[in-house]
């Protein structure tokens, strides 16, 4: 039995949103999308303008076939679904959504009954000093850069961090013609060996991400592992790093940076709408918490994808397919019992391996004690990590929403989306506390800025 | 078996917004041992997150000597508490938009004379050519040069920090879950942990304060409030005043780093602790403010928020001695603007803790104004005893 009246809402177009909507339209269920991206694909599979004419093959390189698959599967949708592109949810509470659409800069309410969040990642951010120069960018950012504009961040360049994202963005540039002057991984060769035996739970991931590291070496790329970054260097630009290797510091000349630490889940939407959150010691971050089919702690809203916890592409698809099949179910709407374990045996299955990952590339959890005074951590407020720690030890801060009150990390335009990962450990090392008890920043709308004029010609309108 | 820690002392306040910690403040100045209690952390609520208004101009003539007196403590700001917290005298501007609004801050400004507030009218030409950002409903308004603004987050905080430096003992993270009184000291508790006896208390739990006030018989018509609030991205700085408008609706400044604070309407309570701006209130602060400065027509808001208050029927606090039990001071139900005065309540507080009664005029907002005649008759006789 089909409710009529059931419209679910879905915000993201990603992997998981994609499969999300295809489900439901599956059931009989006509969706609302929401995307903030002009076209379907999400970040993996970032669509060009519609006038670009390079080839999937380019674009995607080994994921081409996939991505393909979920741009056909999404515009074969567009017919059975309220697909709003170019439009940020950037206010939620219970039953209500608050849209930006960019191009006409309005603003409506989007009401919804059930809700799936698949609002996806961003990199996650340490700072380095000099990471606030001109020409240096997440690697995240070089990647879209390079997907959906076509163009590359500099001739000669360095990438810097760790994570796949690290090899497979080096080897995108390689690839694109532009010279990589090093890849530097903070990662230690020996983590990559101890974290064998779970990748080899994935082997086909695991070989591509050799297949990258392979080709790189064959390519005459320098690559390091166990770096510590020193810093970027510039006046006007950026014009060299400078790492250490524990011993000795080396400078690597380059005209751009690509730097990040693996991604963070975005979460703002599931915390305005009242989501439990805890603490995930695998992401080293307090996540929504959802059960295995992705339903929250409150009733009718669900979330699938890395905006729960990075887990992916294919663990993206399958769990907004998931959780639409929970939805549906929670609906009265016979869905197919078997295919919805047999997605929760797939996504638990991949844990070994997300696991792995960690252990191949694991967070640099003495970046805070190494990072100097000077560093500034939030670059909308401009804080640094002397004046967060001296917030610390002069005013008693030992959470983060203090933390902000008192210094204003994280109240900038970001709302703490880069600095907040920074601003914690910083905190907790100044503290003495684990990182997980010095707590999260609350979230607050709008997830992004919006212009006053867009709101006040929205109001006048009504 | 969790031990309960006892702590006797002098003073006990529950509450650590700017009115209990700057009571508290005040009396470790007086020498009086205090110990203070706050459920979360000290500034965290209205204290911590309200707009940053520190005015007079606007305020009933019965609370002008508890601001006159506040006036005096704010000077003085960084010597007390070791911050200037933003502080500034930057002038507070109450727009006037019809003859009938200029009519209204003229009556005011004659009826605070008294008060020595300086308040000037400024309309015409004048007024276009001190403030060419002001947008065109705006037919002249009402300035107080020695009223402005502060950073509540700072300020409300390092009262509670310079309290504890001055031998306060502030105990943050500790609910008061329980008080009894035994006709002489009264035991606060917090779970099973923390007992601290003190023959005096101070009610200072801002919109909770309620409760405590109806244990011990006086019940009051409290009800809690959420002023809807919004910044923008930093702009280039324009505007020296803090600005309010005549009959309410918005307010905003323009703090040193180039943001603009905005308030007015109302948010959402999400439960009795917590509150959010409310989509409709960011929409209607966002028409009003690009009608009064059109200069944030290109503008962005970064941040909305809100926060729990207390509020009484008529908008004026609770301050003063209780009628009912001895030694039950109570200070509470600022209605929105209690942060100018805080500093001034904290030392009539102290006074009134102290000495049983304060230098400053506080008849205004006794509790009795709520009580019913006869039971606070009853009340007061039975205290006598
Ligand atoms: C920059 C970047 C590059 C990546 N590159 C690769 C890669 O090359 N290979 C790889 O294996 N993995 C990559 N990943 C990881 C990969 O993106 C994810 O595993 C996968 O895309 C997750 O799918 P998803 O559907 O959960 O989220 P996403 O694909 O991230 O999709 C989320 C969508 O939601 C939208 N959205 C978010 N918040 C809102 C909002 N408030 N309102 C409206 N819309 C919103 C976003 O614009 C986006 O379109 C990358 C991640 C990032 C951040
Ligand atoms: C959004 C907003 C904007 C405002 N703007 C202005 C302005 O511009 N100018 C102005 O003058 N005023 C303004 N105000 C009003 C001003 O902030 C308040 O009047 C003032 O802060 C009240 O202080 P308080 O100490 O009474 O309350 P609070 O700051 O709320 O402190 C009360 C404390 O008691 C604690 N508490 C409660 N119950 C217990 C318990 N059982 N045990 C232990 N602790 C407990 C709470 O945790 C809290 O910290 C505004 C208020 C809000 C909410």
């Amino acid at each position: 039995m089909t409710a009529p009246t059931l419209q679910p809402v879905i915000v993201g177009a990603g992997p998981a949103g994609i499969r999300a909507a295809q489900t439901l339209v599956a059931h009989g269920v006509r969706p609302v999308v929401i995307d903030e991206a002009a076209r379907g694909g999400g970040q993996i599979y970032r669509r060009p303008p519609a006038h670009f004419a390079r080839n999937p093959q380019t674009l995607y390189g080994t994921e081409a076939s996939r991505a393909t698959d979920l741009h056909s599967v999404f515009d074969s949708l567009q017919t059975q679904i309220d697909y709003q592109a170019d439009s940020l949810v950037w206010n939620a509470q219970a039953g209500l959504l608050d849209v930006l659409h960019g191009p006409t800069q309005t603003t409506r309410t989007v009401p919804y009954g059930q809700l799936i969040v698949a609002s996806g990642a961003t990199d996650r951010v340490l700072p380095v000093p000099g990471w606030t120069l001109p020409g240096v960018y997440t690697l995240g950012g070089a990647q879209v850069a390079l997907k959906f504009q076509g163009c590359t961040i500099g001739r000669n360049v360095v990438l810097m961090g760790t994570g796949p994202l690290l090899y497979l963005v080096a080897y995108q540039y390689a690839k694109a013609g532009t010279t990589v002057a090093a890849v530097l991984d903070t990662a230690r060769f020996a983590d990559q060996l101890t974290a064998l035996p779970g990748m080899l739970t994935q082997p086909a991931v695991l070989a591509k991400g050799l297949y990258y590291v392979g080709w790189l070496r064959a390519h005459g790329v320098a690559l390091h592992t166990g770096v510590r970054p020193v810093r970027i260097q510039g006046d006007t630009r950026v014009n060299a790093v400078v790492w250490s290797d524990g011993q000795r510091e080396h400078t690597v000349p380059c005209d751009a940076v690509g730097f990040g630490y693996a991604l963070r889940s975005e979460t703002q939407l599931a915390d305005l709408l009242g989501c439990q959150f805890a603490w995930a010691p695998m992401h080293r971050a307090h996540l929504p918490e959802r059960d295995g089919a992705g339903r929250t702690s409150v009733a009718g809203v669900y979330l699938a994808g890395d905006g729960a916890g990075i887990m992916g592409a294919d663990a993206a698809e399958w769990a907004g397919e998931r959780a639409a099949l929970a939805l549906l179910a929670d609906h009265g709407v016979k869905v197919d019992a078997a295919r919805a374990a047999e997605l929760e045996r797939k996504l638990t299955k991949l844990m070994p391996f997300r696991q792995g990952l960690e252990r191949a590339f694991p967070f640099p959890a003495d970046w805070a004690v190494n990072a100097p005074d000077a560093l500034v951590v939030c670059r909308c407020e401009n804080i640094t990590a002397g004046e967060l720690r001296a917030c610390a030890r002069d005013a008693g801060a030992d959470e983060m929403n203090r933390l902000k009150a008192l210094t204003r990390v994280g109240m900038g335009r970001c709302q703490g989306r880069m600095c907040g990962v920074g601003a914690a450990e910083i905190l907790a090392h100044a503290t003495g506390k684990p990182i997980d008890a010095v707590g999260r920043l609350r979230g607050q709308a709008p997830i992004k800025p919006i212009p006053i004029h867009l709101q006040a010609q929205a109001e006048a309108a009504e | 078996m969790t031990t309960t820690r006892t702590i006797d002392t002098d003073i006990a306040i529950v509450g650590g917004g700017i009115m209990g910690a700057s009571a508290a403040l005040a009396l470790r100045r007086k020498g009086v041992a205090v110990v203070l209690l706050e459920r979360d952390l000290c500034g965290s609520r209205s204290s911590g997150v309200n707009y940053g208004g520190v005015r007079r101009q606007g305020r009933p003539v019965s609370q002008l000597p508890l601001a006159q007196r506040a006036h005096q403590v704010w000077a003085n700001l960084p010597a007390l508490i070791g911050t200037d917290g933003e502080y500034q005298r930057s002038g507070h501007f109450k727009i006037g938009r019809s003859e009938a609004d200029m009519a209204a801050l003229e009556a005011y400004a004659n009826l605070s004379s008294d008060f020595d507030l300086g308040i000037q009218l400024i309309s015409g030409a004048t007024l276009r050519e001190r403030c060419p950002w002001l947008g065109g409903r705006a037919v002249g308004g009402s300035l107080c040069p020695d009223d402005g603004q502060a950073n509540p987050r700072l300020v409300s905080p390092a009262f509670a920090l310079a309290a504890r430096r001055a031998g306060a003992q502030i105990l943050e993270r500790t609910p008061m879950t329980s008080v009894e009184h035994d006709g002489k000291v009264f035991t606060v508790r917090s779970g099973n942990t923390l007992a601290v006896r003190a023959p005096v208390l101070i009610n200072c739990a801002g919109a909770w304060a309620g409760a405590l006030a109806a244990q011990f018989g006086e019940a009051v018509p409290i009800h809690s409030g959420h002023p809807a609030m919004a910044v923008t991205e930093p702009l280039p700085f324009f505007m020296h005043w803090s600005l309010g408008v005549e009959g309410g609706g918005i307010y905003c400044r323009q703090v040193a780093r180039g943001n603009l604070v905005l308030g007015g309407g109302a948010g959402v309570a999400l439960d009795a602790d917590r509150a959010r701006s409310e989509r409709s209130a960011i929409a209607t602060l966002a028409v009003q403010a690009v009608e009064l400065l059109p200069a944030l027509k290109n503008a962005h808001f970064i941040r909305t928020w809100s926060g729990t208050e207390g509020y009484l029927p008529d908008r004026q606090p609770v301050l003063g001695k209780s009628h009912t039990t001895p030694g039950l001071i109570h200070g509470f139900g600022f209605a929105g603007a209690g942060f100018q005065i805080g500093p001034g309540v904290g030392e009539v507080l102290a006074e009134l803790a102290r000495d049983g009664r304060s230098t400053t005029p506080i008849d205004a907002f006794a509790i009795e104004r709520f009580l019913p005649t006869t039971v606070a008759e009853v009340a007061s006789t039975a205290a006598a005893h």
